[in-house]
């Protein structure tokens, strides 16, 4: 869900990011990271814990907690509340520590 | 490897403030930014700020983030990297960074940890699920993202941050269906407080969240009430449907790189946690390395940009680069801070702040 009005911010329309989650083709917008555009689709869970595959979402949204680490183009450990959303960008859920290529 | 006089890690309100002064005394500067933007966390605070014009009082702290940035931003000597995270941090000035895909390695003359604070989690069941947040989290993903948390939100902690977030999750059409304090009383200012009230939000103290209830997603939360020795009381427990529960529950400071290089800490509950012992001149036991904001204890940002002007002050001393208004900014800054700190809510930072001058003279 996007803020349609606010009595103190504006969001204009940004270009529209299309980008791959999950192996399905979605859209979030200029200026999104990546954790804000799933957020806005309504995806709240970024990746399972290690040993017990719980849900998990992002927390601090600042950097801080690696709640929200989810695998991008490939590389694991991605944190991405503040890495900023870019086109064609291939978003998958983790579920393990990473593994490095 | 790149050589700067001065790198400060953390573009939020104290590393911009001392960048200011730094670059003033004519030294070089890098400033090192984690996130996509420098501000820190004034770029999602919409609330005006408190206290006297010298400390930005009366402007959105957004505002305050763009004036502090463009107080510099033209200022020669200054490079800013931002999407960067430091990686390492040695003894003999080297900080690594990783700048998107590369990794670099820079050398200083000085170091200034400006890294902040995070947010702090409490303990309860289920408290993993998504859709539990810090608050601060919350007010990033509004007011930077335009993105809502949820529909209907609880929040826990009614300090300062939890009750300036709750009144920005309603003005962003988030209904906050309570605020509940596990403290018997009200931990923020009165003003902010009466502001939720009018609203008919309902502030509960002595009350706790117990668990989190949702199997993929956090679908409701239990909340109990709390007999004056913080022991739950029997039969008042409460289960509330929400999709987003806020935790502001304090912040701590960000002291891992400090550890990272043997800098002697000392742990402060008046000041958040964990705080690097500092000399004269926030300089801490590492020679050459300095610390302010939040990273040295969690006050206001308007303290946290005092602090920063200060220790940019320091450094140039420190760089035998007097800056050229050297005493009287000094003065000046000393005096806000101490301003800033003659407050109700000041005491605690002065027992604090005591307490590691006692532990500096140790050392």
């Amino acid at each position: 869900m996007r803020i349609e009005s606010h009595p103190i911010l504006d969001f204009p329309k940004k270009q529209e990011i299309f980008f791959m989650f999950e192996g399905r083709k979605v859209s979030g917008f200029q200026g999104d990271t990546i954790a804000s555009a799933l957020h806005a689709l309504g995806i709240k869970t970024l990746s399972y814990s290690i040993h017990k595959k719980r849900p998990r979402g992002f927390y601090c949204a600042i950097g801080n907690c690696a709640s929200c680490h989810m695998i991008v183009n490939g590389i694991p450990n991605i944190r991405t509340c503040i890495t900023p959303l870019e086109p064609n960008m291939i978003v998958q859920r983790q579920e393990n520590k990473g593994v490095i290529k | 490897m790149n050589y700067k006089d001065l790198i400060i890690i953390g573009g939020g309100p104290s590393g911009l403030c001392a960048a200011k002064t730094a670059l003033e005394a004519g030294i070089s500067v890098l400033i090192i930014e984690r996130s996509p933007h420098v501000g820190g966390q004034l770029i999602k605070q919409t609330h005006k700020f408190f206290g006297s014009k010298d400390q930005y009082a009366k402007t959105r702290g957004y505002d305050i983030a763009t004036k502090l940035h463009k107080d510099i931003e033209n200022l020669e000597n200054l490079e800013i990297l931002t999407d960067t995270t430091v990686v390492g941090l040695y003894e003999d000035h080297v900080v690594t960074v990783l700048h998107k895909d590369q990794y670099l390695r820079y050398q200083a003359g000085s170091i200034i940890v400006a890294t902040g604070a995070s947010e702090k989690f409490l303990a309860f069941e289920n408290n993993d699920l998504p859709g539990i947040y810090g608050a601060g989290a919350t007010q990033t993903l509004m007011n930077v993202y335009g993105v809502l948390p949820g529909k209907e939100v609880v929040m826990v902690g009614s300090g300062n941050i939890g009750l300036i977030v709750s009144y920005q999750l309603m003005q962003a059409g988030v209904k906050v269906k309570a605020i509940v304090e596990a403290a018997p009383t009200i931990g923020g200012y009165k003003v902010h407080a009466s502001k939720m009230t009018r609203l008919g939000v309902p502030i509960l103290t002595s009350t706790t969240v117990k668990k989190a209830i949702g199997t993929n997603e956090l679908e409701a939360v239990e909340i109990v009430s709390l007999d004056k020795n913080w022991k739950e009381i029997e039969n008042t427990s409460r289960i509330l449907k929400i999709d987003a529960l806020c935790i502001s529950v304090g912040l701590t400071p960000m002291h891992q790189l400090l550890s990272m290089i043997n800098a002697k800490m000392m742990f402060v509950s008046e000041l958040g946690g964990f705080v690097p012992v500092i000399h004269e001149n926030h300089q801490t036991s590492i020679p050459s390395v300095f610390v302010c904001g939040d990273a040295v204890g969690i006050e206001e940002a308007s303290s946290a940009m005092m602090e920063g002007y200060l220790t940019g002050l320091y450094v140039g001393k420190y760089l035998n680069r007097l800056h050229p208004d050297y005493e009287n900014l000094v003065k000046h800054y000393e005096s806000q801070l101490s301003l800033l700190r003659d407050g109700p809510f000041g005491v605690k930072t002065k027992v604090g702040l005591t307490k590691l001058k006692e532990g500096s003279s140790h050392a």
